[in-house]
């Protein structure tokens, strides 16, 4: 449990208005909270953003390094997501390994950008089975109040589209970094959208007492041929068939909406 | 309506009836529909639908007589292991029968880690683990016999309809029998080998709990065992 | 992802020579560990599970156990020899992450609120993995905890439906679900009729999606049957051999 206790009251209180079609907040049940996002925050990385989700803030840092590529995969670039629940973001936040929490953001967010090839690696190969370039997607939560993955996919997102990787030439073998820089091969947008199942009604950007009031969560990643991506429930309780593909729906609607602003900025 | 017949065994899920029953043990509700919530034989009531569940743990209630083992003393009592998910506490004054003196009085002298009580629940709720007693008639240290351990689910069929099993067991193997509501039994007999015909029964019981004509068939094994022994 | 490999023949068959809707063969036994409250163990292909479940008992470290209900915890661990290539023993990201979806999986099913205080473990160790690890490994998990006498809702089943060489198929094995287009994990509480695991990588879409959870569901349908056959058989049996001594 990954967030502040709230209380029985107003668990039910949530519960109430979400079942009579209404949020505490004054949402609707398919609008977002306030989305900011900002871009090259961070000077030292090759790429940043800080993607604001109402009071939820994360700032992803993305690094370029040259290094191998995986056996499988000689001609290819490669690329790594990590995320970091640093313990300012929440008292529930501690020091120490990963969390179970951390490491499902981190692999969800991996997944949207791996599978809908949102990184054009094959261009991102210096050497072929000796040199590609190797992109760290970090993930920093800086304040958290629920959402942490549409907050991440989408600071992840915008960082990748904000990273110049610098150019290599290849001489006798070796590569050799030169002062030039260029945009990150970018192919497709993914975008995740997370629904919570509260009083068995779907709720879109769940905010962190409506977290604590769920039965369960799912977050749908589009591409931007409309495609999905990725899928991952989360959370204790089920799902019936009707109301995931009604997610389903729901999530390719409001990914359209989230791509477009994101473009946009 | 019934979906299922009498003693068929059935599993966690399995819609049991619809309509105007009541949920008994090892069911749930939901609506007007009874389903199971373990494994087991399923038994239609003329009002109660309920499972007879092939194993369960230990849930401690007020009143049931368990046999435990201390696991730790403190200093106004004990910890007693009585084979639950929940730890029981031994006070002293539930134990001592002088007024307990802090000061003097070593506990380890009456009870000490790894002995054996025979114990009754005093209290138990879902806040506080549960307290015993020893200080009825019949309860206390255990000082002689072995000990089995069965899971608790097999419990009444080892008592029997009116402890016809229990007495029956009683006479045949000659030994003293004391069933702990956790699953675990005491045997004392006149010999080791008494005892040993009583575990025997004691686990056969248990394993064909939920088949037909068990006392017959446990009255004719233990004949036939004690046959072979003269 | 793409096309090195035919994973469909031309007679629309696979490379294990199964059709498109066909389960692996599957063989379930439950009870197979004497020491643990409650154990089952399921070969599916050449999958091979072992599941074992402690509890409800103490909670250990005490400061964990939850004043309202039972807290569950789940370890999927691969063994080192499980896969081609020796896998280190040290739990992965990737471990960690489906130790987590298979406890939510499994978690709406069990009456955790009945146990305050307490722990119920649940241990999946996969001694061969061929694809589909998680599925398996939930649905010998909810064997597990039935035979563990832990109160449930119903079972929890899982299975994956997916698709490879442009075709949705049922109950991927390794090579499809490395080299096919999507894959969907489901878990399914059949008499419930709700879905407690749901994951999906790949490209579909949305009427593929719909497509694939309903065959994932009806393959669920198919392993249910084995699950509850696997445990009443444990009973019959002896129920059988006893009426045959009486004859």
């Amino acid at each position: 449990m990954s967030s502040i206790m709230v209380s029985r009251i107003r668990q039910k209180q949530i519960a109430q208005m979400v079942a009579s079609g209404k949020r505490l907040d004054g949402r609707g049940l398919k609008d977002y909270r306030p989305i900011k996002v900002e871009t090259g925050i961070i000077e030292k990385a090759e790429g940043s953003s800080r993607a604001l989700l109402g009071k939820t803030e994360v700032v992803v840092g993305v690094k370029v390094e040259i290094g191998d590529p995986f056996l499988d995969r000689p001609d290819e670039g490669v690329f790594t997501v990590n995320s970091e629940f640093v313990p300012l973001a929440s008292p529930e936040f501690e020091a120490g390994p990963p969390s179970e929490e951390s490491i499902e953001l981190a692999r969800v967010v991996d997944r949207g950008i791996r599978e809908s090839k949102a990184i054009d690696l094959e261009k991102l190969c210096l050497i072929p089975g000796k040199k590609v370039y190797v992109i760290f997607i970090d993930i920093y939560v800086l304040n958290h109040d629920g959402n942490l993955i549409d907050a991440s996919s989408l600071a992840s997102l915008a960082a990748l589209l904000n990273t110049k990787i610098p150019v290599y030439v290849v001489e006798d073998n070796e590569v050799k970094k030169t002062n030039d820089y260029i945009p990150l091969p970018i192919k497709n947008l993914p975008v995740s959208i997370t629904l919570a199942n509260i009083s068995d009604k779907l709720i879109v950007d769940p905010w962190l007492e409506e977290e604590e009031a769920m039965s369960a969560r799912l977050t749908i990643t589009f591409d931007k041929d409309n495609k999905i991506s990725a899928i991952q429930k989360g959370g204790p309780g089920a799902l019936t068939p009707q109301q995931i593909m009604e997610a389903a729906h729901m999530a390719r609607e409001k990914a359209e909406e989230l791509r477009k602003m994101l473009v946009k900025t | 309506m019934f979906f299922f017949e009498n003693r068929q065994v059935v599993t966690p899920g399995d819609l049991l009836a619809e309509g105007d029953y009541i949920a008994g043990n090892n069911t749930y509700k939901e609506g007007s529909r009874i389903y199971a919530s373990r494994l087991g034989l399923v038994e239609y009531g003329e009002k109660v639908v309920q499972v007879v569940a092939l194993n369960t743990f230990y849930i401690p209630s007020v009143g049931d007589q368990v046999i435990g083992k201390i696991e730790d003393v403190n200093i106004n009592g004990w910890v007693v292991n009585i084979n639950s998910p929940y730890q029981a506490t031994l006070r002293a004054s539930e134990a001592l029968n002088k007024p307990f003196r802090q000061q003097k009085d070593d506990l380890t002298r009456f009870l000490d880690v790894g002995d054996l009580i025979f114990a009754k629940i005093i209290s138990f709720d879902r806040t506080i683990d549960p307290v015993l007693t020893i200080k009825e008639p019949g309860l206390g240290k255990i000082t002689q016999g072995q000990i089995v351990k069965v899971s608790p689910a097999k419990i009444p069929r080892i008592i029997g309809r009116k402890a016809s099993m229990i007495n029956m067991l009683k006479n045949e193997t000659e030994c003293k029998i004391t069933v702990g509501q956790n699953g675990i039994i005491l045997i004392s007999g006149p010999s080791p080998e008494h005892e040993r015909l009583a575990i025997m029964a004691i686990e056969k019981i248990a394993q064909e709990a939920h088949t037909s004509g068990l006392t017959d068939r446990i009255t004719e094994m233990i004949r036939k065992e004690k046959g072979a022994k003269k | 992802m793409s096309g090195k490999i035919r994973l469909i023949n031309e007679n629309g068959l696979r490379v294990d020579g199964r059709r498109p809707n066909e389960l692996r063969p599957i063989k379930m036994e439950v009870g197979v560990l004497s020491n643990a409250d409650g154990s089952a163990y399921i070969e599916q292909g050449k999958n091979k599970i072992l599941a074992a479940v402690y509890g409800p008992r103490e909670v250990h470290p005490r400061h964990l156990a939850l004043p309202d209900r039972s807290l569950l915890r789940c370890r999927y661990h691969m063994a080192p020899f499980s896969v081609e290539e020796r896998k280190s023993p040290a739990p992965s990201r990737r471990e960690i992450e489906l130790s987590k979806v298979i406890k939510e999986a499994l978690e709406p099913a069990i009456f955790l609120e009945k146990f305050p205080r307490t722990s119920i473990d649940i241990f999946i160790e996969v001694l061969q993995a061929d694809g589909g690890t998680r599925c398996a490994g939930t649905t010998v998990a909810a064997l597990a905890l039935a035979d563990a006498g832990i109160p449930m809702r119903d079972l929890v089943v899982a299975c994956a439906a997916g698709k490879v060489d442009g075709v949705l198929v049922l109950d991927l094995n390794d090579i499809e679900d490395k080299e096919g287009e999507a894959d969907v994990p489901v878990a399914y509480m059949p008499n419930l009729g709700l879905i407690s695991l749901l994951q999906m990588d790949g490209s579909l879409t949305i009427e593929e999606f719909n497509q694939s959870l309903n065959l994932a569901m009806e393959g669920c349908k198919q392993i249910y049957k084995f699950q509850k056959e696997a445990l009443r058989s444990r009973y019959v049996t002896i129920k059988e051999e006893v009426e045959e001594c009486l004859r």
